[in-house]
């Protein structure tokens, strides 16, 4: 139907609308090589090995947080609660360094309280069906003020960043490849892999597509979104554990800066707020489009605040050009 | 026959109608006068003082949950008020820095403009676009902030006297704080003819029912657009108050956002849409302020408040869903 | 001022050539409505007709895409529900158009209603104690339905539309509308009258139009005896059977326990003591007006709702479902007419097929893509799916969407199937080939119980069929009795005469069906 429709209105516009449609991984790796082309253009002989290891570098926390946007996104929900999840995991790491379990303890406790948030998250959305949005705003307040007394309970303990941290957050190796790969390229292996070959991944998008088919066929779909939640939580602490070692900084709000732009990433990576469809590998590409647009606006000498402007600009047409091309009538 | 038995109440059925309606907002002031209470109880020179001073701090998240009710009442949602209100505050403090009174007069037209401005290019994007309210509101609020971090990178300008003295200090009598009357008079110049109005039943049709409000004859489109061109008033407002309260304009954002999503829903409008009111958003932004206060008063870690508010929201929501569900069915 | 516009047609409201298509559905060919002053004039047809696409052009809820519409003479475009109001056409709906969250008073504000002719109208109702400032969702439903009658009669228009207006008042109220109806008769305006119930027509209405597939192929003067005229129109001339009737052998078994027993089953005021029996190698059909709790019955089977009282036994053993995946595991499994309420739209015809295979718990992990394709494969060739455009289900025609709906279960293999006008809305080849797998099913051994809005699928699927009347079962009819005119008669509770018994119509109350309700707005799941 909707290739007849198009036919009409000639073949190159439906060719695209097709591709954003069922592709949109495509357009959106033309667009990154774009500003890559554009970066180099305003400042020549940037684009170098070094500076794509710097670039990939930057990216993958936030490819990570933008994956639990991604992974909620498609069911629907959303998740507001990772970046005070994130910077809760890097700040109570670096508390706990003195500790006698050392990182590894930090670690754990850190991977058990963010599970925690994830669990309560879960249970609001799938259990009671409070609305994502808030549920995990709510969770965001209750992390971000529990961080807060933990801060002023350690304030004389002595705190940093482990080394650990520090290497598997801003390491390079050879000046290129960036240490921190070690950790993405499993986990972002076992998203897409999970999403495409795993019953959990598809009921992901079932619910996300259509909840009333799904428990027509049988799903229950509140144990999809508590282990849903889960994932996302623990996620977002890895990727609060990274960015603390990127910056060496121990903050309870570190990563909020981010939130935003984790939304903004999945979204342009074209995963449907609505739900149903997406993917990671979009995601990914959506992650390294934002980081060479902000380097791309440093070098322009622009003030840094024209990223937010443009990344707020960008989110709106891209969202209203998914909607368009994937609204069928 | 049941369906003919339409309750009457002839004995004063106006208040038992109130009574039944607003038992939301009954409740809530129940709770904050039981907090009052506890808070005299705690803090036995608790007094004039202590009123006057909570009459300026309710006044920016009043503003803003007033905003976010009208919002939510429509059927949508605003997470761009927290950066409107950033935006429109140091718009304000710069532009009235070392000028007259009089030109300070002219200021505060022209920010209260760029409110309703903002807040209509909020809704006319959700209109146009067809993409989730949570969405666009979400991409603006980025761009929000960015203007005003390119307004002033930092913290500055100055609130013209003659604002400032409008909202410290009491009227006629000690406990009567400024602040708060100008709160009121203004909440009730704008809100009281609007919610009489066909638009004001409007905004609640819209939110309510839209089959039945189209059916009606309702412009769903353009009622859309007048309610968030409103919020953008008050969150004009809202920022002008934080500029007042602190004197300077501050470009980041605080949290606003959240809080009066908290505020609204602990206010009994319904996030639905088309159910409450602005008044008991009001109340519960006195509640929240003042379980902040307690808290420093009982000498208990003043972020264990923020911890409150989150357990609070969820809390209610949950409550909400449980109640709803029994009813259901 | 209509006095003299009169004159030029003397027709009050004059639709002629109206047609609207969905995509590759055509909803109304070419429908037209002549309505004189002062009559009240039936708007007929059966499932399906187009009635409700009709009423919805007229008021502006729906463009159409070609014909003309005057009013009084006069040639009127309406693009709004508004427009519609100012050119004189107000239609009241099944379900009212009042907004829950807002009082009386309020909602007459939205429309601008006067007070006073409103008042004087709830009074003819026995509504004269109405509080305007009660909240509407506080109102039972037919004091709303009333409510929405009385703000239109209030607005004065030239033609009232009433959509199913009574299909659940209670009798007593029932009886009010009529009569102010027909006061009205003789006057100078009119009112389009649509009903499922023929006594009303036949007491009421001056004339009849009768729409039958998009077209309007009659009008009918009303009067005693004009009811069979009228059926006789809506069916048409026997349309030719669609299969050669390969004689079924009747598979069912009557020594062998039933498959599923249904008793006393009642949900609400919607369905009342529904008892029947489906046996093994049986397609038990159900034929029902629409809304007489149909719906309803098909919810509680599939697990998707439970029933206020009643109890279902599966093989001998009593179960309750507190949830689809409980039904599905005694073996009852849903096919919906609605296909936007069964399928992942965006998604592959495969994993729309393989999707109840990976419900449970323990199959959340690694798929065996092998098993899972040739699984699927088989069903979609024994259904003869074609999934050339398979990567999105949506982007298939309707007929083989239903197709995959069915297949998700044929490829589990079927104990019960539950099917709820599964062919509406599709081409006649893949309805065929839907009758020819029911048939293969039942003698496989499965039980089918089919819904159907189309009442010759009856006699070329089922074995038997039962009648569901305000939410009772009121007659079984075998095979070879199941012709489409014993079926529309049963259906209209006509056998008996004329008359409605009043209880019936006093049962109903409670409807709440929608004519329009968008792919996103369904039903809220029932919590757990």
């Amino acid at each position: 139907m909707a290739v007849v429709a198009a036919s009409g209105r000639g073949h190159a516009a439906a060719a695209w609308r097709t591709t954003l449609r069922d592709r949109p991984i495509i357009p959106l790796i033309g667009l990154l090589a774009l500003l890559v082309l554009a970066i180099e253009a305003a400042d020549f002989g940037i684009v170098t090995p070094e500076w794509a290891g710097v670039i990939v570098r930057a990216s993958i926390p936030l490819a990570i947080l933008a994956g639990c946007q991604t992974l909620t996104m498609l069911t629907g929900g959303i998740d507001l609660s990772v970046a005070s999840v994130a910077s809760m995991a890097g700040f109570v790491t670096a508390t706990l360094v003195n500790s006698p379990g050392g990182v590894a303890q930090g670690i754990v406790v850190v991977l058990v309280a963010a599970a925690l948030v994830g669990l309560v998250n879960g249970v609001g959305v799938g259990v009671f069906r409070v609305h994502p949005l808030i549920t995990t705003l709510g969770m965001s307040f209750v992390v971000d003020g529990l961080a807060n007394v933990w801060q002023l309970q350690t304030v004389q303990t002595g705190a940093g960043v482990p080394p650990v941290l520090r290497t598997m957050g801003s390491g390079i190796v050879g000046d290129v490849v960036p240490y921190s790969l070690v950790v993405f390229v499993p986990l972002a292996a076992a998203i897409m892999l999970g999403l495409r070959r795993t019953g959990y991944g598809r009921l992901l998008f079932a619910i996300g597509d259509n909840p009333v088919a799904a428990r027509l066929s049988g799903v229950r779909s509140w144990q999809v979104l508590v282990v849903l939640y889960v994932i996302s939580a623990l996620m977002a602490a890895i990727a609060g554990l990274l960015i603390s070692g990127l910056t060496n900084t121990a903050s309870v709000t570190l990563v909020d800066t981010s939130l935003l732009p984790s939304v903004a990433a999945a979204v342009i990576g074209g995963t449907s707020i609505f739900g149903g469809r997406g993917g990671f590998g979009g995601t990914m590409v959506g992650a390294l489009i934002l980081t060479v647009l902000s380097a791309l606006i440093t070098v322009l000498g622009m003030p840094e605040p024209t990223n937010q402007v443009v990344f707020g600009s960008i989110i709106v047409i891209v969202a209203a050009a998914y909607t368009r091309v994937t609204s069928e009538s | 026959m049941t369906a003919l038995a339409v309750t009457t109440r002839r004995h004063n059925p106006d208040l038992a109608e109130w009574a039944r309606r607003d038992s939301w907002t009954i409740g809530l002031m129940v709770l904050l006068a039981l907090l009052l209470g506890f808070t005299k109880l705690i803090q036995p020179n608790y007094g004039a003082f202590g009123i006057q001073g909570l009459g300026i701090s309710i006044m920016p998240l009043a503003f803003a949950a007033v905003a976010q009710a009208i919002v939510v009442i429509a059927g949508g949602i605003d997470l761009s008020i927290g950066s409107m209100m950033a935006l429109t505050s140091v718009v304000a403090a710069t532009q009235m820095e070392g000028q007259s009174g009089t030109f300070g007069v002219a200021v505060v037209a022209g920010v209260l403009l760029l409110g309703i401005a903002l807040g209509a290019l909020n809704g006319a994007l959700v209109v146009a676009t067809r993409v989730p309210d949570i969405i666009v509101t979400l991409a603006t609020s980025f761009v929000w902030a960015g203007l005003a971090l390119l307004v002033t990178a930092a913290p500055g300008g100055a609130a013209a006297p003659w604002l400032m003295s409008l909202t410290t200090g009491a009227f006629l009598s000690d406990w009567l704080p400024k602040a708060a009357i100008v709160l009121v008079v203004i909440v009730a110049a704008i809100w009281i003819p609007l919610s009489r109005s066909r638009l004001g039943v409007s905004l609640y049709a819209v939110g309510s029912d839209q089959l039945a409000a189209f059916r009606s004859g309702v412009a769903i489109g353009r009622t859309k657009v007048i309610a968030y061109a409103i919020a953008g008033l008050f969150g004009g407002l809202a920022g002008l108050s934080l500029t007042a309260s602190t004197g300077i304009g501050t470009p980041v954002p605080g949290p606003y956002t959240l809080q009066s999503v908290a505020a609204v829903v602990l206010g009994g409008v319904s996030l639905a849409g088309g159910r409450g009111g602005v008044f008991g958003p009001l109340v519960a932004v006195i509640v929240l302020q003042l379980i902040q206060n307690d808290t420093t008063f009982l000498g208990i870690d003043p972020n264990y408040a923020l911890v409150v508010q989150g357990v609070i929201l969820v809390g209610v929501l949950i409550l909400g869903s449980l109640l709803e569900s029994r009813r259901a069915g | 001022m209509g006095a003299m516009t009169i004159a030029t047609t003397g027709l009050v409201l004059e639709a002629t050539g109206i047609s609207k298509t969905y995509g590759a559905v055509v909803a109304l060919k070419s429908a037209s409505l002549a309505v004189r002053p002062g009559e009240v004039h039936a708007l007929m047809g059966a499932n399906g007709a187009g009635k409700s696409t009709l009423v919805k052009i007229l008021t502006g809820a729906v463009r159409p895409d070609g014909g003309s519409i005057a009013v009084r003479g006069r040639q009127r475009t309406v693009h709004s529900p508004a427009e519609a109001r100012h050119g004189g056409l107000v239609s009241v709906y099944q379900d009212p158009a009042i907004i829950p969250d807002l009082d009386i008073r309020a909602n007459l504000r939205l429309t601008e209603t006067r007070l006073e002719p409103f008042r004087h109208w709830l009074a003819e109702f026995g509504l004269a104690d109405l509080d305007l400032s009660s909240l509407a969702r506080r109102l039972p439903l037919a004091s709303l339905r009333i409510i929405d009658l009385a703000r239109a009669l209030a607005i004065e228009p030239d033609v009232l539309m009433l959509d199913e207006m009574t299909a659940a008042l209670p009798a007593n109220l029932t009886e009010r509308v009529l009569e102010v109806i027909g006061g009205m008769r003789g006057g100078d305006r009119s009112v389009v009258f649509i009903s499922h119930r023929m006594s009303e027509i036949g007491s009421v209405c001056d004339r009849a139009t009768v729409l039958r597939e998009g077209e309007t192929v009659g009008v009918v003067d009303v009067t005693a005896g004009s009811e069979e005229r009228i059926v006789d129109l809506m069916l048409g001339q026997i349309v030719e059977q669609v299969i050669p009737q390969a004689e079924h052998a009747a598979a069912r078994d009557e020594t062998l326990p039933p498959r599923m027993s249904v008793q006393g089953l009642s949900q609400g005021t919607r369905l009342h003591d529904v008892s029947f029996d489906v046996h093994p190698g049986e397609v038990l059909g159900v034929v029902a007006l629409e809304g007489q709790g149909q719906d309803e019955l098909f919810q509680i089977l599939s697990g998707a709702r439970r029933p206020s009282s009643g109890q279902i036994v599966v093989d001998g053993t009593s179960v309750s479902f507190r949830h689809p995946a409980d039904a599905i595991r005694a073996g009852l499994v849903y096919v919906a007419a609605d296909r936007a309420e069964a399928l992942l739209m965006q998604r592959s015809v495969r994993e729309n097929i393989a999707l109840p295979f990976i419900a449970r718990i323990g199959r959340w992990g690694l798929i065996d893509l092998h098993r899972e394709g040739r699984t699927v494969d088989e069903a979609v060739s024994r259904l003869q799916i074609d999934a050339r455009a398979g990567n999105e289900v949506r982007r298939l025609s309707g007929g083989n969407q239903q197709k995959v709906t069915i297949a998700r279960w044929v490829a589990g293999g079927v104990h019960t199937m539950l099917c709820f006008d599964p062919t509406r809305g599709i081409d006649i080849r893949t309805k065929q080939q839907i009758y020819v797998l029911l048939r293969e099913l039942a003698e496989a051994g499965a039980a089918v119980l089919l819904y159907t809005s189309e009442l010759k699928e009856v006699q070329l699927v089922c074995d038997r069929a039962i009648v569901i009347f305000g939410g009772q079962v009121v007659a079984e009819i075998d095979r070879a009795d199941a012709d489409e005119a014993t079926l529309l008669h049963a259906a209209y509770h006509l056998q008996s005469g004329a008359a409605l018994p009043q209880e019936l119509a006093a049962t109903a109350v409670e409807a709440t069906g929608g004519e329009e309700p968008a792919a996103a707005t369904h039903e809220p799941e029932v919590p757990a």
